[in-house]
Formats: C-alpha cells, sequence, structure tokens
C-alpha cells in the first residue's frame, strides 16, 4: 500500500481535519457532522451504520460545510496527488491520521476525447471517462478506497461486501493491500474473470446460492449479526460519497467546467446520484460556474427497474428479478432507483435500456471506434447513447461525456463468440500471402 | 409460530430480542402479533396506508414478498420472516 500523503512543502488536500474529536467513536477527527436520514431528516452521530432508527430509510453523510468551503480551491485541489485524494477536502475524512486513508492511485483517469464514436453517434464533442484504468479495472476502487479509509478510522478490522464481481475485486485487493482480513459474497454463477479477480487476493469469497439481491440480503444480515464493516451495507454512506469524485474530475478535466450532458450506467443508482451531487457541491464550493448537466441513465432491458421507473411517470422503482449478461449492473431491488429517476427528471436527462444483444454491439463498437475494451456496463452505456442518438435524445452541439465504469477482460464471456483469428497460417510468408488473397 | 428476525434498528422495540415469534397464518396476522406483542412495530413497519413502509424489506422463505403476495404473504407455522432495511448494496 501506499499512501497519498503530499510533501509538506505544498498543500495537503487530504490532511482536512483539525480541532476536537468527535464522541464515541475511536478519536475521528472529521469533516462529517453527523449522518441524516435522506427519508425523515432524523440524525445520528457518525459510526459504521447505514439505517435510519427511525424510519429505516438510508443515512448520509453531512459534512462540514463551513470547514470545507474555507479549505477547498482549485489550486489545493491542483497541487494534490494523482488519485481521488486530491478531492479530499471534499471527502468524507474521519481520521487527521494519514495511515487510515488507504489510496492505491485510484481514481484521477483519464478523460479522453473520443470522435470516431462522436461522429457515429452526430455529435460534435464525446468524451469517454476511462475508468477502466482503476487499481482493479473499475471505478468500483474509487467507493472501496472511501469506505476502507473510514473503515480503518472506526478502527475495524474486518471488510465486506455484497456484490456483482466488480466491487469484490476492489474490496479483495485494497484489503489484500492493507492487510485487512476480508469476505466478499457474490453470486455463484459471475463471469470467471470477476471470481479469480477476487480470489487471487488470498481473501474469503463467499459465493451465494441466488442473485445479487439474495446477496444483498444476506450481506445485510451478516453486517447485522458480526460487527464486519461492509461497504456497501454499514459503510455506505461513506461508500457512495467515493464516487462524487467521478463528477469532481469531470470539471477539473474539462477546465473547470461543466460537461453538458452524462451518461452513466446504472445498477443501484448510487454512482449515478452521486456524480449530480458532486456538480452541485462544485458549483457551491465556487469550483465552477454554470448550469448543472443533464444526466441519463443506461440499463440493460433484463434488468431495468429504473427505466422502467423513468417511463412511467411518478411511479416509484419496482423490484425485478434479473435476467442480463451484464452482471454488474444486475440489482433488481436498486438502492438508490428513486433518487436516480428523481435526478434524470430535474436535470432534463433520460433512462433507456438495451437489449444483451445491444449490449455485446456497444462493447464492440466502443472498442472498434476508441480502442477502449470495456466490461457489458461499458457496452450498457454505449448501446444506450445509440439508442438515445436515434431517439433524437443527444444534442450534437452538446458536451457529452460517456461513463466507461469496467475493463472488457473481466467479461470476456460476453463477446467472446465474436472475436476471433481472422486468419489461421502456417509460419511462411507464401501461406500469409495466399491468406491474405483470401 | 412463524420466526421473525429483528433488524438492529427494531430490536429497541423487542426488548433486545434477535428473533421473537409470532402467531400468524400470514405476514399481515404476523405484523398484528408484532404489534401486540411489542408496541411500535406496526408504526416502524408499516405506512399510514397500511402498507410496508418504502425501506423495509421482508423476506419470508428467503423471498422477497413483493415477489410473493406483500402483506397476505401465507406463513407456515415453521417459516422464519426476516426484516431487513432496504437500503444496502450497488
Amino acid at each position: 500500500m501506499t499512501t497519498s500523503a503530499p510533501s509538506p512543502a505544498r498543500p495537503g488536500p487530504t490532511t482536512t481535519a483539525s480541532g476536537p474529536p468527535t464522541s464515541g467513536t475511536h478519536h475521528l477527527d472529521t469533516n462529517v457532522v453527523e449522518l441524516a436520514c435522506r427519508s425523515c431528516g432524523a440524525t445520528q452521530e457518525v459510526a459504521p451504520t447505514h439505517v435510519c432508527m427511525q424510519c429505516l430509510g438510508p443515512l448520509e453523510v453531512v459534512y462540514d460545510t463551513e470547514r470545507i468551503a474555507v479549505r477547498v480551491s482549485r489550486e489545493r485541489i491542483a497541487a494534490g496527488p494523482h488519485s481521488l485524494w486530491r478531492y479530499g477536502d471534499l471527502l468524507p475524512v474521519l481520521s487527521a491520521d494519514d495511515r487510515t486513508r488507504v489510496d492505491l492511485a485510484t481514481g484521477f483517469t483519464p478523460l479522453r476525447p473520443a470522435p470516431r464514436l462522436a461522429a457515429h453517434l452526430g455529435l460534435d464533442e464525446l468524451w469517454l471517462k476511462d475508468d477502466t484504468r482503476n487499481p482493479t479495472g473499475s471505478f468500483k476502487d474509487r467507493v472501496v478506497t472511501v469506505a476502507l479509509s473510514a473503515a480503518r478510522a472506526f478502527g475495524l478490522e474486518t471488510i465486506a461486501c455484497a456484490s456483482t464481481g466488480n466491487l469484490a475485486n476492489a474490496v479483495a485487493a485494497h484489503a489484500a493491500a492493507t492487510g485487512m482480513d476480508s469476505y466478499v459474497f457474490i453470486p455463484h454463477d459471475l463471469e470467471s474473470g470477476k471470481v479469480v479477480g477476487s480470489a487471487i487476493y488470498g481473501g474469503n469469497v463467499v459465493a451465494v446460492d441466488g442473485n445479487y439481491d439474495a446477496v444483498n440480503r444476506l450481506a445485510a444480515e451478516v453486517a447485522d449479526s458480526h460487527g464486519w464493516g461492509f461497504v456497501n451495507v454499514n459503510l455506505r454512506p461513506f461508500y457512495a460519497e467515493g464516487s462524487t469524485t467521478i463528477g469532481y474530475e469531470l470539471i477539473e478535466q474539462l477546465g473547470w467546467r461543466y460537461p453538458d450532458h452524462v451518461v452513466a450506467p446504472l445498477a443501484s443508482g448510487a454512482m449515478f446520484t452521486r456524480i449530480d451531487a458532486a456538480f452541485d457541491r462544485a458549483r457551491t464550493y465556487g469550483l465552477v460556474h454554470g448550469d448543472t448537466p443533464r444526466m441519463s441513465g443506461a440499463q440493460a432491458t433484463g434488468c431495468s427497474p429504473i427505466a422502467t421507473a423513468f417511463e412511467a411517470d411518478g411511479a416509484r422503482v419496482r423490484p425485478q428479478k434479473p435476467d442480463t449478461i451484464a452482471r454488474s449492473l444486475a440489482i433488481g431491488d436498486p438502492a438508490d432507483g428513486d433518487e436516480a429517476v428523481a435526478v434524470a427528471r430535474r436535470t432534463g436527462g433520460t433512462i433507456g435500456h438495451v437489449s444483451d444483444a445491444e449490449v455485446v454491439d456497444g462493447i464492440r463498437l466502443l472498442a472498434a471506434t476508441e480502442g477502449l475494451f470495456a466490461e457489458t456496463a461499458g457496452g450498457v452505456t454505449v448501446a444506450n447513447l445509440v439508442r438515445f442518438a436515434e431517439a433524437g435524445l443527444l444534442e450534437r452541439g452538446e458536451r457529452t461525456v460517456a461513463i466507461i465504469s469496467g475493463a472488457g477482460l473481466k467479461t470476456i464471456e460476453a463477446v467472446a463468440d465474436g472475436a476471433h483469428p481472422t486468419h489461421r497460417v502456417g509460419p511462411s510468408l507464401d501461406a500469409f500471402e495466399a491468406a491474405l488473397a483470401g | 409460530m412463524p420466526t421473525v428476525r429483528i433488524p438492529t434498528p427494531l430490536r429497541n422495540l423487542s426488548g433486545g430480542e434477535r428473533t421473537v415469534t409470532v402467531p400468524g397464518s400470514d405476514l399481515r396476522a404476523v405484523v398484528a402479533g408484532l404489534e401486540e406483542a411489542h408496541p411500535g412495530f406496526a408504526d416502524r413497519l408499516l405506512d399510514e396506508d397500511g402498507e410496508l413502509r418504502r425501506f423495509v424489506n421482508v423476506f419470508v422463505r428467503d423471498e422477497d414478498v413483493r415477489f410473493q403476495e406483500g402483506l397476505d404473504t401465507e406463513l407456515a407455522e415453521d417459516d422464519t420472516v426476516s426484516i431487513v432495511p432496504a437500503v444496502a448494496g450497488g
């Protein structure tokens, strides 16, 4: 493990904490005031918990906004580490002790122009946020970085998660690098790349006979009985904040400007809603000006509870039983689904869904036009972009960003059928020339 | 009698018990039985329309009752009812 602690000579964006610790928990020194229920507003002290004691609603972090406002600036961010900790002032920091901070160089991933895919879609300006470039190949390294840092501040020694695969990879890797015990819970029938990509780190991998929603339920019950730090259960208020860094990075990488339209994959909806939250907060802290972007979401038809609710005006998200190759998005009961619908509506975005065949086509289109091999979630995002273009939902002049959240080698099963050698030849020039002449 | 697993946020109502047994042939009757034995449960589990609250998931025989008959989901004597806060995962 490396730490992101900046040298004393330059500002330390992540060393935000000073002043007295909050009560009750391991001398926390924090820019988080309390946890508040998104549903009823009741507050609780900062602790590894995600459930409102009043209504069982979701708890979210409440930041010390005054403390953040006097510290954060474009200059401090630009002088920070080349990881998501350059936005440390804006993340839930629970300890002044740098040793609690986990940093495997996650985040600050490339934002690169995609002119060939843009032309295919009829756009003048398209950017790819390439989160395949994180340590374990997906954006989940972001949320795990923040959740494990919180876990270490809380003094937790065992870390765990319920996962569709990418999160399991990230938790297992980060646990290994920090010397923590880990238990990752996954559906028993995940893609082999995601199973191997979890087990290789040496922690415990629990394959559950059931789909992700069954895994998730089991995790919630284990979290309640074992006192472990489940990153997406009892550490969820902190975990979810990790995805805000995608939003902050987009703004900084576009020269402290907003994009006009962001298209992101939707599973639980947590990444989508936190990107939107980051756009709003960045303006609050004077880092950017103007109108926040349209936010559009992408699902696969075989697991489309959020898209279905978006289409049915005013409806709440109803759970579905997932059946799609886009396993990383196969959450039938999405925790932030209603919130994601609200964000898309408020910002003038849309939420679509595509067939599994279109997901495969989307992976191939992205690879063939931009040289980027994405896992199935990336195929879902690109395929939905194609659908949006066909439906007239993209504006040619909009500065559009597609979030590519995971690497293609994790899910080669999805595209292996159509990806074979184009020629088979003997080891001679004559044989090659003959094959070329076809 | 069906066994009900109580999550931490609701154990202040069950006197700290992790599980309680409650008579009832369907989920609605069990919720009523919980309320009778431990007043306060109905308010925490049901909304003003008498339906399960938005952030409460209930599993009977390891299956979400929203895929079964909701509050009318039938219960056998040896069934387990799990009450699980809805917001997790992702």
